[in-house]
């Protein structure tokens, strides 16, 4: 069964130096909330895993947290570069990044065959790219059929994922609709999770296109209203495109860059703020729900 | 009067034929196909690798995961499905990617250029879905502005297979797809060489000469004896567009090329 419980404690008690992590969402849910937590806690030496690293993982690169980055498109979407990715690539700065680079498809097959309890996925993709040559974990192989050629890549297995849904019921089931991405697949192939969702609800009403989550395929759940932002979760709140466009100038210059994570991450934890607000909120929530689990 | 890159958008939105299925990347692909969705193809079937199938878009998303793409889809499909079930097995039309450098096979570079891999000049986004989408659709077209530095002797990485070392490479690597059909430019368009599969220019548009093209092409390009100038964009066609983009995010200008592709 899940633990609901404060975001901060979900992040000590599942992400520690030098794991591998998956914070999933495609441009829809992303758990900014969460990454800013693994931020303030100051973790290190991280695997980070996502098909699209985007402002969430520029944010854990260029706070230092990261040795390596498994990914498959590392970009602004619709805006441009992510400087802080490109500045760990280019300049080492502030700790040279591993890459581990893989086609969206390949990630995708990757964490279906991590969810499978398979060593690998068999797809069609690769071959002629340079990509094979430069990424562990893509190799031929032949249909035992037919003999035809195509691509295996290999399982992802992280240590946690991190996830942000639209809600929970207080026995910590989790329902997630609209773009839905790759988080359930991540869930399910990494050894721990954190899921944090924009309310806690008494029962979750039926929603068109949702997947739950069943508690006991979930570690932690946490509320976080507005935990995805500048992401957004469908039905309660708006992409920030000005946000992601204003990002392209925070992000080019290191020290600017800095300056804006003392002040909205490192500071948010002590003043008021989205997330304290929302750490509060579970506070309640979190005791009724484990009073409801005792009944 | 128009600009090279209104005439480019219009050319790619004239590409797209009404009814058919079309694998959209963002930025310059995605703001054709909803223009052809708004002009003569209203029909279009517009998937996003978000998982959106059949989005109807009312304004040009800034990413390929906005919410009106879901809220507007036929369907809604998680990321391995828009993968496995719908791209890998050659159900989509055409695909259409942006792409940083190309070579005179139509491969795509979104990668890296200059330096090494582990440390490059200049590190790209990286590919996104669009080795997939190049390998799988029944179609590509390529989107992108030419010049010497974009259209490149040599890749530095390849990214996307285009028609690979030409000839038969796409056979012999088992790719799916018929590969790069079309290439559009600011200044043109290109189709591959039957046998060959190197591109050759086959149309100009108006106002530009072959010789800009050529100065503008980092390989000694091949022209086509047949080579047409284009039309330019109708008026109408030009209210559309403008139409189109004033509903659009405005987008900073970014100092590298992004990989597009069919990247988020």
């Amino acid at each position: 069964m899940a633990e609901i419980v404060t975001l901060a404690d979900a992040i000590e008690a599942t992400v520690h130096d030098g794991d591998t992590v998956a914070m999933e969402g495609f441009t829809h849910l992303i758990p900014h909330a969460a990454g800013h937590e693994v931020i303030r806690q100051r973790r290190r030496d991280l695997t980070l895993v996502r098909m699209t690293p985007d402002i969430i993982y520029d944010q854990l690169i260029g706070a230092g947290c990261a040795r390596k980055l498994v990914f498959g498109w590392a970009g602004n979407p619709g805006v441009g570069s992510l400087h802080r990715f490109r500045d760990a690539v280019e300049n080492a700065w502030p700790n040279p990044l591993e890459l581990e680079e893989h086609s969206h498809a390949g990630m995708a097959n990757r964490f279906v065959a991590g969810a499978s309890g398979l060593p690998f996925a068999v797809m069609r993709g690769y071959r002629g790219t340079s990509l094979a040559a430069h990424t562990a974990g893509v190799a031929d192989i032949s249909c035992p059929f037919t003999g035809e050629i195509l691509t295996a890549v290999s399982a992802l297995r992280p240590d946690v994922a991190v996830i942000h849904a639209q809600r929970a019921d207080r026995r910590g089931n989790v329902q997630y609709w609209g773009i839905s991405g790759v988080q359930k697949e991540a869930v399910l192939a990494s050894a721990r999770s954190v899921v944090t969702v924009e309310e806690i609800v008494d029962t979750l009403a039926p929603q068109p296109g949702a997947v739950v989550l069943p508690s006991w395929t979930v570690g932690f759940v946490a509320a976080m209203p507005g935990g995805a932002h500048p992401s957004y979760a469908l039905g309660y709140t708006e992409r920030d495109n000005d946000f992601y466009k204003a990002w392209d100038e925070i992000s080019r210059d290191r020290q600017r860059f800095v300056a804006w994570l003392d002040e909205h991450v490192y500071a948010a934890a002590t003043t008021t703020g989205p997330a304290t607000t929302g750490r509060a909120a579970v506070a309640s929530t979190g005791a009724a729900a484990r009073a409801g689990a005792a009944c | 009067m128009y600009t090279p890159d209104e005439m480019m958008t219009v050319t790619a939105a004239r590409s797209m034929r009404d009814g058919m299925t079309c694998f959209v990347g963002i930025g310059l692909p995605s703001e054709a196909a909803n223009l052809a969705r708004r002009t003569h193809a209203p029909e279009l079937v517009l998937i996003y690798e978000s998982g959106a199938v059949g989005a109807k878009p009312d304004h040009v998303p800034l990413s390929i995961g906005d919410g009106v793409l879901a809220e507007t889809a036929d369907a809604v499909v998680s990321v391995p499905e828009i993968f496995n079930y719908w791209l890998q097995p050659g159900r989509i039309d055409v695909g259409f990617l942006g792409a940083a450098q190309l070579d005179r096979y139509g491969n795509i570079n979104t990668t890296m250029i200059g330096g090494d891999y582990a440390r490059p000049a200049v590190r790209l986004p990286g590919s996104g879905g669009a080795p997939e989408i190049a390998a799988a659709c029944r179609e590509v077209v390529v989107v992108l502005r030419q010049s010497r530095r974009t259209f490149a002797e040599r890749l530095d990485f390849v990214t996307s297979v285009g028609f690979g070392a030409g000839a038969d490479s796409r056979q012999q690597l088992g790719l799916s797809g018929a590969g790069p059909t079309l290439v559009i430019t600011d200044l043109g368009v290109l189709r591959p060489d039957r046998d060959s599969h190197e591109l050759v220019l086959t149309g100009i548009y108006p106002g530009i000469s072959v010789d800009q093209v050529r100065d503008s092409t980092g390989w000694e390009l091949a022209v086509s004896p047949d080579v047409t100038e284009l039309a330019p964009p109708s008026p109408a066609e030009l209210a559309a567009l403008r139409r189109l983009l004033a509903s659009a995010p405005a987008i900073p200008t970014a100092t590298v090329p992004t990989a597009g592709g069919a990247a988020s």
